[in-house]
């Protein structure tokens, strides 16, 4: 049951223009955020906790310390976002979360404290896709890029094609099979000793390598489909592990896999672009952040004329700006925060329909 | 007093909501209305507990009201002493051959006071060397009552191995506290996990291969 707003209040309260102030809030993984959006005025305000340092020493992301200490710095973060934003949670519109998919007790957290807010408050409560969040992080810069356009989707947890039509209206062209091609990222980081989380590590160690030292494979580029596969890339570099002795070796490892991924992404991109004839692409997920994968898209864009557009860094990986800007283009399908508390583990993107359609 | 109970066991994500909005409308109270919010901390289910938490932080973040934090044990012993106890040992059933536990007796005004520090243990290391005579509450009872009972030197009178903690009873240990100021912030409420060993760091995975081998 869609949410209506008493109109008598919202009346009092927007005299002339038209502001619809979301508050976004994420935690499905290991970054804690907040933030305001303004179908208006944009973004106003966001802050962000990582959670990297805490995690480090496990190796990897303890789903259990994650939602704890989400619980332990939610509240001072939503403050400080709201101080922030010059707007008090009585002139918010509505309150947007990540609902899926991610850690199912990271994304509670987050989900019952949004509940919590929006219940004081008679606000709306407006579940989010993340991966949605992340589709239109996008939109978040000016000028912002015009439907259609076809996505690249590249994260820890995710490696996607998706041509968007419009909001909500998403085809997934093509996915990994098997890693992420962050994953990939972060287990040949880890190989080559490299903390975690790898990526970016990996990505400077490769500045200083040479290209053609090291030569992968482009897997699944010799055949047709969009489809991804990264672990095949981690036997390689496994095998060819004991050839990287000392700090120059790694690094020309280091490129030679950072070349291998790059190439099979761009690759894809061209095809994908092909196939739905759009002139945009859009790259969105923290691999999203790599410059040699930017160099290579954008050298492509130049020789096919097609516009590769780019998200900020910071809202390449997860953050909240993208959520609360989601959840504002969702505001409509807000729900009275009286019902069963939505969150999903898994959620495919392709169950999402248009605004206020139903599935 | 109004009061809703329910075992919920996995789904406090689909009751929790439905159940708090309910007894407000029964209440005709809306959220702005109250003075502050009582909230219990666990130990328990760690998911659980947190969606509890996470919600109160939401409404007193917003509202900008305090907060009192009530354990779950502390809410078994004070139903207990409710009922005529004068000295309880309450313990929570806490998977993986542990339990959590503490021992209370009421203060002078009846008003439940923890007599040591709230613990997580094997039941077969728990000891309790206080007088009693005691009543025994909740699922560690329930589920390990013949070990528990070897670790208490007095008599245990009563058992009541299938309490649960309810939230009158953190509403009766809270009241005072308002009263008081012994309040929280929101963002100074904090799950009680007891609980605090989660995972194994790098060096620890190394040490314990390197011990297995
Ligand atoms: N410069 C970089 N080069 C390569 N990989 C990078 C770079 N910067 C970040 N990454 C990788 O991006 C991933 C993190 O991205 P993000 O925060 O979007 O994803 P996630 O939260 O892990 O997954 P998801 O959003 O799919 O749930 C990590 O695998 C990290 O190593």
């Amino acid at each position: 049951m869609p949410f209506r707003k008493p109109p008598l209040e919202s009346a009092a309260r927007r005299p002339e223009t038209v502001r619809m102030p979301v508050l976004g809030i994420e935690t499905s993984c290991d970054e804690t955020a907040c933030a305001v959006y303004d179908a208006t005025r944009g973004l106003l305000a966001h802050r962000l906790h990582s959670q990297v340092d805490l995690h480090a020493r496990y190796g990897g992301v303890v789903p259990e310390l994650a939602s704890r200490d989400h619980v332990a710095r939610i509240a001072p973060l939503v403050r400080e976002t709201l101080a922030a934003s010059g707007i008090g949670f009585g002139d918010l519109d509505g309150i947007a979360y990540t609902a899926g998919p991610g850690l199912i007790g990271a994304l509670m957290v987050g989900a019952a404290v949004a509940a919590g807010i929006a219940s004081a408050h008679g606000l709306p409560l407006i579940p989010v896709h993340h991966m949605e969040g992340h589709l239109l992080a996008p939109m978040l810069e000016t000028p912002a890029p015009q439907f259609p356009f076809t996505a690249l989707l590249v994260s820890g947890g995710h490696t996607m094609l998706i041509a968007v039509e419009g909001l909500g209206r998403y085809e997934l062209l093509g996915e990994s099979l098997d890693d992420a091609v962050g994953e990939a990222f972060d287990k040949t980081a880890k190989l080559l000793g490299l903390p975690y989380p790898g990526g970016p590590h990996l990505a400077r160690l490769a500045e200083r390598g040479q290209p053609d030292v090291f030569r992968f494979p482009r897997p699944m580029t010799d055949r047709p489909g969009l489809d991804f596969s990264f672990s095949g890339l981690k036997t390689a570099v496994l095998v060819a592990l004991p050839r990287a002795e000392g700090e120059q070796a790694r690094a020309d490892l280091a490129r030679g896999f950072e070349e291998a991924v790059t190439d099979t992404l761009v690759i894809k991109c061209g095809r994908a672009l092909v196939q739905t004839g759009h002139r945009t692409l859009i790259v969105a997920g923290g691999v999203g952040a790599n410059l040699r994968l930017r160099a290579k898209l954008r050298a492509l864009a130049a020789d096919k004329g097609f516009t590769a557009f780019f998200p900020r860094a910071e809202f390449c990986t997860d953050n909240a700006a993208m959520i609360a800007c989601a959840g504002s283009a969702r505001l409509i399908e807000g729900r009275k925060p009286d019902g069963p508390l939505f969150t999903t583990p898994r959620w495919p993107l392709a169950d999402l329909r248009a605004p206020g359609v139903a599935a | 007093m109004l009061a809703r109970f329910e075992i919920a066991g996995r789904s406090h994500t689909q009751q929790m909501l439905p159940m708090v909005h309910g007894l407000m409308a029964e209440a005709s109270l809306s959220f702005a209305q109250l003075d502050g919010f009582v909230c219990g901390i666990g130990p328990g289910s760690f998911a659980g507990v947190r969606i509890g938490v996470g919600f109160v932080k939401g409404l007193a973040l917003s509202l900008d009201r305090p907060v009192v934090g009530i354990s779950s044990l502390t809410m078994l012993a004070q139903a207990a002493l409710d009922e005529g106890a004068l000295r309880v040992i309450a313990s929570i059933d806490a998977r993986m051959n542990e339990i959590y536990v503490g021992a209370f007796e009421a203060d002078a005004s009846g008003l439940c006071r923890s007599m040591g520090p709230l613990r997580v243990m094997p039941p077969d290391q728990f000891r309790e060397d206080a007088a009693g005579p005691w009543h025994a509450v909740g699922t560690g009872w329930g589920t390990y009552e013949t070990t528990m009972r070897q670790g208490v030197t007095g008599d245990v009178l009563h058992v009541d191995g299938a309490a649960l903690p309810r939230a009158q009873a953190a509403l009766k240990l809270a009241l005072p506290e308002f009263a008081a100021g012994r309040t929280l912030a929101a963002d100074d409420l904090a799950p009680l996990y007891l609980r605090d060993k989660v995972a194994l760091t790098l060096e620890e995975q190394v040490q314990l291969r390197a011990s297995r081998n």
